[in-house]
This record gives C-alpha cells, structure tokens and sequence, in this order.
C-alpha cells in the first residue's frame, strides 16, 4: 500500500543536511562532554594536592602549540584543494598537516621526559601529576587517533583512491582535526596559563 | 532556635524511627513542611486522578455506533497557558517554603555553651569524642535535654575514617552525611529525654545494615554525671589482672584504647566504659557477658563481615578476658 | 519473518538451514533486526534483573533473615541496579528506536548501519562481561566475583582499599564499553533524524516519537560522556595510582558523586522521554484524535532536556552542600515538573472527547497516566531538601524510582511491545493473554510499590541486607514481597504471549489499529528495504490523508501541505 497520493517529488525543494556532517558534530559534542569532565576536575583540584611538584614546574609549549594550530590552516587548505579537484596540491597539505601533528606529539613526548625524569612528576606523584597527566594525555591520545586517521587518507592517496568525489567526506574527517586543535585551546589556557 | 516545638507526645507515632514523632527542632520544621507539601500534592491528585477517570469512562468506545472518528482537535493556546500557569505558581510556593526550612536548619544561631560533640563515622560503627570534655565513647551518643525556653542544642560535628556514612535518627533531625575529608556539621535540640534510634543511610559497606544509632537524651543532671563518669580513666581490678594481662598482651591493643592502661589503639570502639553501654557491635547485639564472649571468639556469628576479627584464643583465657571486660564500667 | 512480502515461496525458506539464519542475525546490519536483538536481550536480562529483585525481597520478607549473606546481598542490589539500567532500559529505548526511527520517517534504515551493528554488539558484550564476574573474578573474601559497591559506585569504597579484587573493576570496565555503545547509538540516531527524513517530513511534521527521541539522543551524547570520563577517572585511580578520589591526598569523594549524577539524573530522562514517545503514538491512535498540542509537546520535551542537565545534585542533598547550593537545586528540580506535567495533561487532552478503543496497549498507557502522576508528585516531595534529609536513601526513595520506572517506563515499554509486536513480527499476539498479564502486573507493582513508600516514612534506609524488627517495617516488607509473585506471574504470561504468538499466532494485517503513522503502510513484517518508493507527506499524519481524502491533516496545520 503506498503511503501517501503520488506527489511529485521532483516539485518538492527537499534538503537534508549530510549525515555524515551531522554525525561527526554529535561525536564532537560527546568528546566534548569528556573532556569538559576533565577540565573541570583539572580547575577543581589547583591547589588542593597536599604535597609533590606543583604548576609552577610547567614551561607552556608554544612552539608545538603553534605547530598543532596551524596545522588547522593547512588542513583547511588541503580540503579546499581537493574541492577543487588538485589532488596533488591536497597531498601536500594533508602531509603537511600530518608532520605537524606529529611534531606536537613529540613536543609533548619530550615535555613529559622532561617532567618525569627531572622533576620526578609522574600521574601517581600527587594530585596534580594525576589530573595533568590525564587531562594532557587524554588530549595527545585524541590526537594520536587523528594522526592514525590522516595517516590512513594519506596513504590512500598514494595509492591514487583519493579523488574530487571524496572531498565532503574528507572535509568532515578534518572537522574531527579541528576539534582536537580547539581542544588544545582550552587546555592550553587552562593548564598554561590559568594553572600556573 | 524560634521552630515551635508543637509535637510533646509521649512516644512516636507508628515506629521508633518514623517521621511524624519529631522531638528536635530541625526534624520538626522538616515535619512542619511535609506536612504542607503533602497537602499540596494530594490536591493535585485528587484533581488529576479525577479527570483522568472521568475522561477514562466518559470517552469509552461503547459497541457500534456511526464508525466516525471523533472530532479532531489539534490544540488550544488558552487551555496550555492555564495549564502552565497554574503549575508554575505551585512551584514557586513549594519552592518557597523549602527555601525557608533551609536557611533555618543550615543557618541556626547556636548559643556559645552549645555541646559540642565530634562524630567519626568508621566502618561499621560510631565514634563520639567530646572536645573539651576529655570524653571519647562508642556507639552510643549522651546529649541532653534542651528547654525551649531557653534552648541548649548539640552540635555535632561529622567525619569520616573511611567511606561515606550518614547520621539519620529520624525523630532528632534528617540525616547528613559522613564523608572522608569533608567536614560537615548538624545540630539537634531534643525537647524530651529517651532513647532515639536510627541508622547508617549511606552504603558503606558489608555490614552497613547493622551500623545502627542510638542517641540518649538525658537530663542536665544525668548528662553532666555521665560525661563525669566517662571522662574518668578505667580503674583496675585486682580480680581480674589476668584477663587485662591478657588484654594488653594480645593483639586487642592495637584496635581498642582503654584508658590509664597501655591500650590506645584507634582502629576500633574506644572500651574504657563499654559496660556503660546497653549494646555492643554498634547495636547489633545486647551488651551481655554472652555476647561479649562470643563476639570475641566468633565476630561473623553476629555481625559477618564486620572488621573484627576472632581473637583465637584458648577457651580459660577467653573467660578470663572476658571476665575483664565486664568490669570496663 | 513474513514471506510473501518478498515473494519467495515456503520450501525455499525451510531450506536454508539453521546456522544460515543464525548467521544472518549475527551479522545484520538491518534496523529492524537490530531493534529487535536489542529488545530480545532486555527482556532476558529483565527476567536476570528480577530473578536478583527477587532474590532481596525474600531476603527482606521479615527481620533477621538468613537467605542470603550480607556479601550476597550486596552484590544484588548492585548487580540488580546496574543489569536494569544499563542492559535492559538502555537497550530497550534504543532496540525501539532502531526499529521505529527510519519506518516513521520514511527512511530505508539508519543513517550507519554498521555503525548501528556495532553498537549493539558493544552493548552486548558488556553485559555478558558484567555478568561474568559472578564466575570469574577473585578477591579477598566479600570482596571477589560480582561488584557489590551499589550501582552508582560512590567513592572512597570503590577505591583500590576498600574493593580488593575486580568486582569493582568488572562494573566499571562493563559499563565503559556499553556507554560507547550508546554514544554510537545516539550518533546515529541524531544524523538519521537530522539526514534521512522523507520528502516532505519537516521537522514540524515528525511524528512526535521521532521528536522525543532526538531530544533524548542529545541527552545521551552530553550525559554520557561525564560517566565515561568519571570512570576512567577510577580506573586511573585503582591502577595507575591515581588521586582523582584519593581523599588523603586532596583528592575528593564528592567530587565523583557530582561527576556521576551529572550523567546520572540526565539518564532517567535518556530512559523516560522513550517512554513518553510511546505514550505520545499509542494514545492517539486508541482514543481516535490526533495528539493535542504537539508543538508544546516538543517544546516540553526540549524544555525537560535542558532543565535536566541542572537538577543533579537533588542526589546530593545530604551531602552537606551549601544552603545556596541547596536551595538553587530545589528550585531547578521543581521547575522540571511544569513541562512534565504539562505532557500529562496533554495527553489526556488527547483522550477528552475521543472514542477510546481499551485494548492491551492502551490499558498499559492508563495506567502509565495515572501511575506517572504519583510518581512526579512524590518526586516534587523528594525535590524539597528538607523533604530529602529525611525521605533521602530511604526507601521512599526507592519506591519513587521504581514508580518512575516499572509504574512509569515499564508500563509504557509493554504497551509499546503490544503495540508494534504485529509489526515486527507480522502476527497478533493474545489479547486476552495481554489483558491478563496487564491485571496480573498493575496489582504486582501496587502491592510492592504502594506500600514500598511505607517503610520509608517509618525511617527505613536503603541496601540493608537486613532489619531491627520493632521498627514497625515488617508488614510492610512482607507486602512488599507479596507483590512480587504478582509481576513474576505478569512476566511469565508476557514471555508465554510472545512466544507462542511469534509461532502460532493470527496473521497481522499491515495496519492492525487504523493507525497514521509511515511504519503502518508497509507489510508486517517491513521487507528489508522498508518501502517500495520513498513516500512524500504533507502532514504530520499521512496515512490520516489517505484514509480521509475529504479532510485531511495538512488543511489544519500550520504551514500545511507541501
């Protein structure tokens, strides 16, 4: 049985918005859920610890933070070339933004070498060695996942499977990017700046 | 201190523990509010259980009639407002009158000779220190009477040695929670001497269930000679130097205190004047010669999963032990 | 499933064998068929649920009983809050959604199929993982084998000292992974409704089910994710050596309540707006009107949502939080009964002046209506902090939930089941059955229910294992427990009704009730692509169009038509 009379749908204006769109926002606003958790517990606990290093031991990264925003340009970049059909000039910035993120992960890699073997700051020292390291680490894990997902499209487009047709899907995998860039906005200012 | 204090009936209402028997101002204005509250919600009731029936029995489909389907109204602005509007005013009285119990209970004027009294909530039983006073007791908490006229109410202060517990004797005041590194504070003003019960609310544990409370409202008189006799050290006796030899020699010392001896360990009830107190196990068991004996022996036999353990001792050193406890007045 | 909708004949079917369909289930991608594996896992962990319900009630039957152990005991009322909430009203509002969602918006299935698939599977696997501590954790004596720290887990008694062993590892690490489950679920659910709708279906002419389901899809994406971090939070606690609730370190046990309820008071609404959506479809549909009132419905709902995310420390009003604190709380929570209350009296708007058709669904919605009513009245006393010192952890507050949830959410899940059984399984169940289960469970949970606000009000407190007697709570508990063999008889009828009706029962035509919403124009049950032609609507009731061509929804509302 059909469900309504036979309208003419080709009269009908009909615009949804993209699934996929849709999707990875409600995924970011979930993340976000998370980790407004633990920026807050971060904020919650300043100064509560009874004993071990302190704030006052934190030097702010800016350069990888400088690094990791913008790699936010250069991933726009490289989706509004692959819009426009420059496939190669889109393998640039993709990689580009690629080395990027991973020069950040190495800052925050030496910055924690730095914190455990010199300051003897590790996530069971003291209050704050707990909540810096997870609030930190939770963010370095999101990005890591982001390298893992930009690694995978730069490898298919080695092998020559990314084409113009891909751009939507691959603008909304850089949506996820972005997010984790926006991230580090929060956390940076509050564990940076606010904290210290 | 301005609560009326309406509720001087000789006993509770329905049970010990209920909620309509109040004797202590902060369980009264509680009292007071449910009253009206409950009111309120009744009418509401009344009101919607009878539409709701009347809709239920009027609008019943009764056998073949015209197969039309009946007029199909969409919505009404006028009636959504009424049913907004209403609503939004019962509200705000609701809200109101919490509102006022709150700062009375939150936000007393304590007078400055306020007993003050310390309570430590452990798992599975009650400490009471009284700064100033140079008591510390167990499982069974002395106040005394306040008057009205001229009120003197107990302070209590709530901690916590492990997890959460709370304070709830319904008859003094509503419960409030004991939380490791979070000091909270409560008060009472019992009008009437007796015993009032209660209990742990808070799950803290196995034998959360038998952390019960027993608060004892005495007289001026009776409560000043209490604090007298429990501030004192354990005197000794010579009858019994063996069963306290056994007591200190034993692993007992590093749980219990009993004072002017070698114990002072904090782990478990202070027992200077346990045969001061009408139960042991924090009201899990009558304080008897018994029970004493075989909570030492056999503690899951009363209370399974307690933190005591069974003292594995031979049967003449348990008697002897025993025997000594029993002089711990 | 039906064969003629796909035209193949029955020697065909009973050809292929066994492991093939099995196989097909497993790895299905289908809304419907993973609607309908989400609804058969809750109805096996409710009767697991109530087994442990039932287990604490003839433990609680009198003063001083030894059925069980206190051990034991605790373990049930974790095991039973947790098994309920997570494993079978979670599943339960999402198995609905799956199958309902893409038929009502004349959608082929969800926007993720795969996505969908595995979201189930991640559900299901953290049930059977929760489960399995009963067999496979160890510990120290009362401390191994199944979680016995309550189901909302307050520290420091969650932490590494006072839980030896995994039980509490088990709780946390299963419930970690059907959370993500969830978020998965609500991902797909919010770009199906946003995405995939029909031509036509603005999001003015949602059927109001679509609509309450998008609200709640919200919910789970902001509340969720405060619980998952709040648990990883403890497992960085219990295995890393954290501090986050080591309170002698600086660390704070109030601080994982807060983080807890924030999740925690937005997932009754995650349970409950379900069931308001059923209520919103079966309603109308059996007093013969149109919903009354559906754009304040949807603003109602929205306005629960929101209000929702800023009542949650009503759980904590002994806590000992400041008057302002406290004070702001009774006001949010309070405030969250206008636009509940203004969805019950809609509906029974709806029912004034219809001609109402008493069938097992529709007995089910009564006595949701009149059930959900006491349950918001005692709610408005429990939102009173003063109310709450006393009434708070007792057993005033368990029979206030439970009336939310059984008397509230259950009702409406049966009548929901009742309702859209003939269409997911293309036969009629028993009515009469139906009825019997309904009698049999309305005097079960009154009998329980009723009287389990008793024993609150007489200062009883909640997960006691035991009781003093002289406390005057005996006959009550006794009733209390009485009832029980009342909704285990309900159950048994229920599960009998279904099973005997998916095999033997009447034939279900494609519309059963002379109902108006998309999923009744298909075959029951739907073929795998849901329809033949994508439909077009104009109104918020299309089938209401076709079958009365004379005078149709659209004329009525506002930007009516195309």
């Amino acid at each position: 049985m059909s469900a309504t009379a036979a309208a003419p749908a080709a009269e009908l204006r009909w615009e949804l918005p993209s699934p996929g769109r849709v999707g990875m926002f409600t995924l970011i606003a979930a993340e976000a859920a998370i980790f407004v958790i633990f920026v807050v517990a971060y904020l919650f606990y300043l100064g509560k610890g009874i004993s071990g290093p302190t704030p006052a031991i934190l030097h702010a990264p800016v350069f990888i933070s400088v690094c990791l925003f913008s790699s936010s340009a250069t991933i726009h970049l490289a989706v509004v070339a692959l819009r426009k059909g420059n496939v190669a000039r889109f393998g640039l910035w993709w990689v580009l933004t690629f080395v990027l993120g991973a020069i950040f992960l190495g800052g925050t890699a030496r910055e924690w070498n730095h914190l455990i073997r010199v300051e003897g700051l590790w996530i069971d020292t003291n209050l704050f060695g707990t909540t810096y390291y997870s609030l930190v680490g939770l963010h370095a894990l999101h990005v890591t996942v982001g390298l893992l997902l930009l690694g995978a499209v730069a490898l298919f487009t080695l092998f020559r499977a990314v084409r113009q047709e891909h751009a939507e899907d691959v603008d909304i995998l850089s949506l996820y990017w972005h997010f984790v860039d926006a991230v580090w906005v929060v956390v940076f200012t509050v564990v940076y700046i606010i904290g210290r | 201190m301005s609560m009326a204090v309406a509720w001087a009936g000789p006993g509770h209402v329905f049970s010990p523990t209920d909620l309509f028997s109040p004797v202590s101002s902060p369980a009264q204005s509680v009292f007071e509010l449910s009253v009206f509250v409950v009111a309120v919600a009744l009418a509401i009731f009344v009101v919607v259980f009878s539409l709701i029936t009347y809709a239920v029995v009027r609008f019943r489909h009764r056998g073949p009639d015209d197969g039309r389907e009946p007029p199909q109204v969409y919505g009404s602005t006028q009636i959504e407002l009424a049913w907004t509007i209403i609503p939004v005013i019962i509200v705000i009285v609701l809200f109101l009158s919490s509102a006022r119990v709150i700062a009375a209970v939150q936000h007393p004027s304590m007078p400055v000779d306020a007993v003050k009294v310390t309570v430590i909530g452990h798992q599975f039983w009650w400490e009471y220190r009284y700064p100033g006073l140079n008591v510390v007791t167990a499982n069974e908490l002395h106040v005394p009477v306040s008057d009205p006229a001229r009120p003197t109410p107990t302070l209590l202060t709530l901690l916590s040695a492990d997890t959460d517990h709370s304070f709830w004797v319904p008859r003094l005041a509503g419960k409030t929670d004991l939380i490791p590194n979070f000091p909270n504070t409560m008060w009472v003003d019992p009008h009437q001497t007796g015993l009032y019960e209660g209990q742990c609310a808070q799950y803290c544990g196995t034998q959360h269930a038998k952390m019960l409370l027993r608060v004892y409202v005495d007289s001026r008189e009776d409560f000043d000679r209490w604090i007298r006799e429990q501030a004192r050290p354990a005197s000794p006796d010579a009858a019994v130097a063996r069963g306290r030899r056994i007591f200190e020699s034993t692993a007992c010392i590093n749980c219990h205190t009993v004072a002017g001896t070698a114990a002072n360990g904090r782990f478990g009830p202070d027992l200077t004047h346990l045969m001061s107190r009408e139960t042991i196990a924090s009201g899990a068991a009558r304080n008897t010669r018994e029970n004493l004996r075989i909570w030492i022996e056999n503690p899951d036999a009363i209370k399974p999963g307690s933190l005591m353990p069974p003292m594995q001792l031979e049967r003449q050193d348990l008697e002897e032990l025993t025997s000594y406890l029993v002089t711990l007045r | 499933m039906s064969t003629e909708s796909v035209g193949w004949t029955p020697s065909e079917i009973a050809a292929r064998p066994l492991v093939d369909r099995l196989h097909g289930w497993v790895t299905t991608v289908d809304h419907k068929r993973l609607g309908i594996l989400y609804i058969l896992y809750a109805i096996v962990f409710l009767v697991v649920g109530g087994i442990e319900a039932t287990v604490m009630r003839i433990q609680l039957v009198r003063p001083h009983n030894d059925f069980v152990s206190p051990q034991v005991f605790n373990q049930m009322f974790t095991m039973h809050g947790t098994t309920m909430i997570f494993f079978v009203a979670m599943p339960i509002v999402f198995g609905f959604a799956n199958y309902l969602v893409p038929l009502m918006i004349g959608a082929r299935d969800m926007a993720f199929p795969r996505l969908n698939a595995f979201s189930f599977w991640l559900t299901a696997f953290g049930g059977l993982l929760l489960y399995f501590s009963f067999v496979g954790g160890y510990g120290l004596y009362g401390a191994g084998t199944a979680p016995d720290v309550g189901w909302f887990a307050y520290a420091p008694l969650t932490s590494k000292t006072f839980s030896r062993g995994h039980s509490t590892d088990f709780w946390t690490l299963s419930l970690l992974v059907a959370g993500i489950g969830s978020i998965g679920g609500a991902v797909n659910l919010t770009a199906t409704i946003l995405g995939l709708r029909c031509p036509g279906m603005t999001l003015g002419k949602m059927p109001l089910l679509v609509w309450l389901y998008l609200v709640m899809a919200g919910l789970v994406v902001l509340a969720l994710g405060p619980l998952t971090a709040a648990q990883a939070m403890l497992m960085i606690d219990r295995y890393l050596g954290g501090h986050f609730f080591d309170t002698q370190a600086g660390g704070s046990a109030v601080v994982w309540m807060h983080f807890f309820w924030v999740f925690g008071h937005p997932e009754v609404y995650i349970l409950v707006i379900p069931a308001f959506a059923f209520a919103s479809e079966i309603i109308p549909v059996f007093s013969r009107k149109a919903i009354f009132g559906y754009p304040v419905m949807v603003a109602a709902t929205v306005a629960i949502g929101f209000i929702s995310m800023a009542v949650w420390a009503h759980h904590l009003f002994t806590i000992g939080m400041s008057a302002v604190a406290n004070t702001f709380f009774v006001l949010s929570t309070m405030a969250i009964a206008v636009p509940t209350g203004i969805k019950i009296f809609n509906w029974l708007a709806t029912m004034w002046g219809g001609k109402i058709h008493f069938r097992t669904p529709m007995l089910f919605c009564v006595a949701f209506l009149f059930q959900f009513l006491i349950a918001g009245l005692t709610g408005v006393m429990l939102a009173s902090a003063p109310m709450d010192w006393q009434l708070g952890g007792s057993y005033f507050v368990v029979a206030h939930f439970h009336y939310v949830i059984v008397g509230g959410i259950l009702f409406c899940l049966f009548a929901a089941f009742y309702y859209w059984f003939p269409k997911m399984s293309g036969r009629m169940y028993v009515e009469r059955l139906g009825r019997l289960h309904f009698w049999l469970f309305v005097i079960g949970f009154h009998l329980t229910f009723d009287f389990m606000h008793i024993p609150g009000l007489l200062g009883m407190p909640r997960r006691i294992y035991t009781y003093e007697p002289g406390r005057g709570w005996d006959i009550w508990n006794l009733l209390v427990t009485v009832g029980v063999l009342f909704q285990v008889a309900g159950i048994l009828v229920f599960v009998g009704n279904l099973l005997w009706s998916v095999l033997r029962g009447a034939r279900a035509g494609s519309d059963p009730w002379d109902a108006w919403t998309l999923e009744w124009s298909t075959p029951s049950p739907p073929p795998e692509y849901n329809f033949a032609t994508l439909p077009v609507v104009k109104s918020r009731r299309p089938l209401w169009d076709i079958k009365h061509p004379e005078d149709p929804d659209w004329r009525y509302e506002p930007g009516g038509g195309a």
